[in-house]
């Protein structure tokens, strides 16, 4: 899936990134714990999150996670905005909690990055 | 639809409550920080989380949740299922990623409405 | 940098940027500035100040982080899946759910740890390059 079609499927709104949502999703990984995310997440994956700090944009650049969605209408602290915009991180936003999202986005074929714990 | 299909359907094993597993889910809230949980989740809801602290047996009573999944082969904290033993709230485990549980618990929730 | 989470990640974006120059392989990157960025974490969460050093050599990464602050009383309980002292603003953070050290531990390829109580601990990491290479 393209962010361009994330966002419509998910009404979201893009609030960095505008000019990256031709870019193609397969993966994606669901998480409040950054910690989880550092142990687990893949390269090129989504990061669906319900958290909005600067945290959560180091951690993605860490990674180099594709984008990141915010969940249940949360908006990045300014602190975190100018952050994404310094790395290039596209953020979207929407108002649906994260079992809705990540329920939606399996549904259209973005699955998990790991299979299963130790297999990664 | 109840516990015991989602169990069966995702090969969840269970750690607690056995024998609440006939209680009807209402929906799926998945979220690590329990303030997020206790404001925004609902009775009914199967709750998919990785946080394994004993706190999450108090958050899932007092929500009414149906259960709770502990995901990526994440094991109750000895103090956690005691708790939830004693309280009588359904812990399941899963080896999935979370985004791997909600997508199929979501496909099946949704087919049989 | 201790009780600072504002730029809490800053130097392990640094060291990715520095290694992305010279190079290195992703697979490779990824790990250090993983492994550095949960340690500034552990810093900026336990530490009153402390530092991350990072040397590179033809075949591997080393990286060290060291602060003063309160030490670790039990190194070993302390390297246990979920074992965590975290307070509430640094789990609201999204840390502090006791896999810091784990993390580290799992994407170095040589860990070591010392501390002292009251005084500070002491991480050194090495990445091997050659390694990573030949697992990806």
């Amino acid at each position: 899936m393209t962010l361009h079609e994330i966002r419509k499927l998910l009404d979201a709104e893009v609030l960095i990134g505008e000019d990256q949502l031709g870019m193609e999703v397969n993966t994606a990984f669901v998480a409040d714990l950054m910690s989880d995310v550092l142990a687990f997440a893949t390269a090129g994956s989504l990061l669906i999150t319900g958290l909005t700090n600067p945290q959560v944009v180091r951690t993605a650049d860490v990674l180099d996670i594709a984008a990141i969605i915010m969940g249940r209408g949360k908006r990045p602290s300014q602190e975190t905005f100018q952050l994404a915009e310094e790395v290039n991180i596209p953020i979207l936003t929407t108002k649906y909690i994260l079992f809705e999202i990540a329920g939606r986005l399996y549904a259209r074929g973005i699955r998990g990055c790991i299979e299963k714990v130790g297999s990664k | 639809m109840d516990l015991e299909s989602i169990v069966k359907a995702l090969n969840l094993k269970v750690r607690s409550g056995e024998d609440k597993l006939k209680a009807e889910i209402r929906g799926g809230y998945t979220g690590d920080l329990l303030s997020d949980v206790m404001a925004n989740s609902n009775e009914g809801d199967v709750w998919i989380t990785r946080q394994v602290h004993q706190n999450i047996v108090a958050v899932a009573s007092l929500k009414e949740h149906a259960g709770i999944i502990l995901v990526h082969g994440s094991e109750p904290a000895k103090d956690t299922l005691e708790k939830a033993v004693k309280g009588g709230v359904p812990i399941m485990v899963s080896d999935l990623p979370g985004f791997e549980v909600i997508g199929r618990l979501y496909a099946l929730m949704n087919k049989t409405g | 940098m201790g009780g600072n989470f504002d730029n809490a990640g800053e130097v392990s974006s640094n060291i990715k940027t520095v290694l992305k120059q010279i190079g290195l392989p992703k697979d490779v990157i990824r790990k250090a500035a993983l492994v550095a960025y949960e340690s500034e974490i552990n810093i900026v969460s336990y530490a009153r100040k402390g530092m991350i050093r990072l040397r590179v050599v033809p075949d591997s990464i080393m990286i060290e982080a060291i602060d003063e602050g309160q030490g670790i009383p039990d190194i070993e309980q302390a390297m246990q899946p979920g074992f965590s002292t975290a307070n509430q603003k640094i789990r609201e953070m999204g840390f502090g759910a006791g896999m810091g050290l784990c993390n580290i531990k799992s994407f170095s390829d040589v860990f070591h740890i010392s501390s002292e109580v009251g005084k500070g601990t002491h991480l050194r990491m090495i990445i091997r390059a050659s390694s990573a290479v030949l697992n990806s």
